[in-house]
């Protein structure tokens, strides 16, 4: 496509004037950005190109054949970014975005909390306007309430926060989104460590912290539907964060960027280690099957088989959802949720049959466990992954109701917020 | 690679389900089920004739259209999905493959433009019907010296030169075949019967005249009467020798039958799932559809989940039998993942119905009933994972 290739002369003649690995990390960045390559699929007004799918992809691939340095990526970035760009006013645009794509400014998600987890609107956070005094202090929204499920709140400098304005009417109306500071006091953030032994979330504590009204995004009370950008957002996956960030052989390539780009892989990579084998890691059933000689057991066999066969399926499909939304389809579909289901399901017959090869060996721990600890951490995690980002029984409700479209349970929830049966931890 | 329909298949696709679904309808099916020959003469006169779908998939030379295994996938979704009874299976997709894979090039000539026009219902005879590769265990075939050279085979009475039956004015030997298979599709329609037998010197395929004499037909009763069976015995039946079937020949003959059964399944699945969960919009119980119950709901999804990927990877074994692309194992894989999803839904079927569904009036019995017999034809679900295993193995080594 001639489009295609103005683009990549462009690109190239931009990069061979700019590139230089000798450069610090937010020198380049600042660099990209104002050429306008750090986020081409964002619009001209906010330092993109209004690139398409297909144009933003090439420049993608051009970068990761020229071993170059993009934008910096990180998934609750992209939640934020996404989110600014889709609801935020100008002013927010204006103070959010660029740092997001410098990697200045980290991010964290604030939306679960220990009473509302599937149901995330029955968040009890809670935000009060508080008018400044007169000439002294500006208006303040206060903060209380809990969150979880934080991952990378440690060191995050801003979070996107859920929280309820308003008790007094339905609970989807009475929700608030804020970009929140994380760095002041009132806020502290504690590890939560998981049963596979890693701690790769937090619970986040806010107590009296504060938001200038400014940073309230999408109005009061439309908190609700401002989440509902990012949950599809997150529904539609972004492409896990990969160790060598999309550089081949990034950890041999010399230079100033490159040190600094590793030094900011390490620790936004740090939570997510253990995400493969959350997913099964079904790519080491067969090699371990033959190695063990575990191949050559009938029932192993079968079971092997159903593993191979369920993982075939669900890359197709996924395939064809990829192609079904490269040709244009913007919709959120529920092939998002049935992928994710397929997910987990695969992970379940994935560690059933790292079992079964392991036979007994399934009893050792850490590095006595096959693979340097591997089949051991792939036990313990993969009952994660029907839980974490959307439970499978709340996926096969959005697979129900959008797919087969049945309709939904009667709601108990529907008048103010104040009346509803809640856990008796909420405050 | 990609498995998606282009616009041509899609069109194709929208003609062969107005013709289904037309030519049918529920009330067709559960009156050829009741019928003898089991097919309705004027339907496939029109389906294989008017519409061309009886010659699909065989070559323009041989008087067929010259589409592949994905539009004969179609064809397949289409006919599971409303039941479709006739003899397609066993003349076009069958015997049609079993020639085109094994017989020569004269006989090709000879019987495919029949098939193709559904002018000849043939029928394939495999002593082995869930082991299909091992067939030729219970029926052998032997060259003899004939006792009565006055009365040549019928099949023979047309034939040209070519064949390898050592005709001759006198004391002509013919070949003949003896032993029993157990389980043929639509042997009470079939004209001719091509029979996978063993000789001497390995598989060959045989053309066996429904006329001759010494062929005992015996129809059998069936689980699933759309789907009609008859054991054959075969007592020194005259035979002609047709071609030959070596190891890579009958385990391709075996991939492309049930690639075009899971097809037939994986429709005949969506039709299941598509009348269960509109059954359940309308049933009420407790002051409610049915299907508001998260329990049954749940169950919905996880049968939609499993067919989607058995859907995927059926539609890319065909495309695997069409380029050659892929894993060789993807036909096995396709044929277990079909059979179970078709059982899983027809089980579903029955239950999510409550006491309705395992009435005689009510038709997802008629579904549940293909789905059982198509589970085990051609090979169970456990017999394809192995073989599928096997295949994994032996690419491991060469």
């Amino acid at each position: 496509m001639d489009d295609l290739m103005t683009i990549s002369v462009e690109l190239n003649a931009w990069l061979d004037q700019n590139w230089s690995p000798d450069r610090s990390l937010i020198e380049w960045r600042d660099l990209l950005v104002d050429g306008g390559w750090a986020a081409p699929g964002w619009p001209r007004a906010y330092f993109g190109r209004d690139f398409s799918p297909e144009q933003s992809a090439l420049v993608e691939a051009e970068f990761a054949r020229r071993g170059i340095v993009g934008a910096a990526q990180s998934g609750p970035r992209r939640l934020a970014a996404e989110t600014i760009l889709a609801h935020g006013s100008e002013d927010q645009k204006q103070r959010y975005l660029r740092p997001i794509l410098t990697g200045q400014h980290a991010w964290c998600q604030l939306f679960s909390e220990p009473g509302s987890g599937s149901d995330l609107a029955g968040s009890t956070t809670r935000a009060e306007l508080q008018s400044g005094r007169a000439g002294q202090q500006e208006d303040r929204y206060i903060i209380n309430g809990q969150k979880v499920w934080t991952t990378s709140a440690h060191h995050a400098d801003f979070g996107i926060l859920l929280a309820r304005t308003d008790w007094d009417v339905p609970k989807h109306q009475g929700l608030s989104y804020f970009l929140f500071d994380m760095r002041q006091s009132g806020v502290e953030v504690r590890p939560l460590r998981q049963m596979n032994g890693h701690a790769s979330f937090n619970e986040v504590f806010m107590t009296d912290a504060s938001v200038d009204p400014r940073d309230l995004i999408g109005g009061e009370g439309n908190g609700w539907r401002v989440a509902a950008t990012t949950l599809s957002i997150e529904r539609q996956g972004f492409s896990q964060s990969r160790p060598d960030g999309g550089l081949k052989g990034l950890s041999s390539l010399q230079g100033r960027v490159y040190d600094e780009y590793r030094a900011e892989l390490l620790i936004a990579l740090e939570p997510y280690t253990w995400y493969p084998q959350r997913a099964g890691r079904a790519d080491l059933a067969l090699p371990r099957a033959r190695q063990t000689g575990a191949i050559n057991d009938p029932h192993i066999r079968q079971e092997l088989a159903k593993l191979l066969s369920m993982k075939q399926g669900a890359d197709l499909a996924a395939a064809s959802a990829a192609a079904l939304s490269r040709a244009g389809s913007n919709t959120v579909s529920p092939q998002g949720s049935i992928g994710k289901l397929a997910a987990s399901v695969i992970a379940r017959q994935a560690a059933h049959v790292h079992t079964l090869v392991a036979g007994t060996d399934a009893m050792l721990g850490g590095a006595a466990s096959a693979e340097a600890g591997v089949i051991a951490e792939i036990l313990l995690s993969v009952p994660a992954i029907s839980i974490a980002g959307g439970t499978d029984e709340i996926q096969k409700n959005i697979i129900a109701e959008r797919v087969l479209e049945m309709p939904k349970e009667p709601r108990s929830d529907t008048g103010p917020f104040r009346a509803i049966a809640r856990n008796s931890t909420d405050k | 690679m990609t498995t998606e329909f282009n616009d041509d298949q899609q069109q194709f696709r929208d003609v062969v389900k107005r013709f289904f679904t037309d030519k049918s309808p529920i009330s067709a099916v559960r009156h050829l089920m009741a019928d003898d020959a089991g097919y309705d003469a004027g339907v496939w006169q029109q389906l294989s004739a008017e519409v061309g779908l009886a010659g699909a998939h065989i070559p323009q030379a041989y008087g067929g259209y010259g589409f592949g295994p994905v539009e004969l996938g179609i064809i397949a979704e289409e006919m599971g999905r409303t039941l479709y009874c006739g003899p397609f299976f066993a003349s076009s997709v069958m015997a049609g493959y079993a020639l085109l894979g094994g017989a020569d090039e004269v006989c090709k000539h000879r019987l495919l433009p029949g098939i193709a026009d559904g002018s000849t219902i043939a029928t394939l005879v495999l002593d082995d019907l869930n082991q299909v590769d091992q067939s030729g265990r219970g029926l052998h075939g032997a060259l003899t010296a004939d006792a009565h050279p006055a009365t040549p085979p019928a099949t023979q009475a047309n034939t040209d030169a070519g064949s390898d039956s050592e005709e001759g004015a006198d004391g002509a030997s013919y070949w003949r075949l003896t032993g029993t298979a157990g389980l043929v599709l639509d042997a009470q329609v079939a004209g001719v019967f091509l029979c996978v037998a063993a000789t001497d010197n390995g598989l060959g395929l045989f053309l066996v005249d429904r006329a001759e004499p010494n062929l005992v037909i015996e129809p059998l009763e069936v689980i699933d009467p759309t789907r009609k069976l008859s054991r054959l015995q075969f007592n020194q039946v005259r035979a002609e020798k047709i071609g030959e079937l070596n190891g890579a020949a009958m385990a391709l003959l075996w991939d492309q039958l049930s690639v075009v059964l899971a097809h037939e399944m994986i429709g005949g699945a969506q039709t299941l799932l598509d009348s269960t969960v509109e059954y359940m919009k309308l049933r009420m119980q407790f002051g409610r559809p049915i299907a508001s119950f998260q329990a049954l709901k749940h169950r919905c999804a996880d049968l939609l989940l499993e067919l989607e990927l058995a859907k995927a990877v059926t539609r890319q074994a065909s495309h695997f039998l069409a380029s050659g692309e892929g894993p060789r194992h993807l036909p096995s894989m396709a044929k277990a993942m079909a059979s179970d999803t078709y059982m899983s839904l027809a089980r579903a079927g029955v239950q999510l119905r409550g006491g309705i569904g395992f009435t005689w009036e009510n038709d997802t019995h008629l579904w549940f009933k293909r789905a059982k017999s198509s589970e085990v034809f051609l090979g169970s679900p456990y017999l394809h994972r192995e073989r599928m295993m096997t295949m994994i193995q032996e690419s491991d080594c060469g």
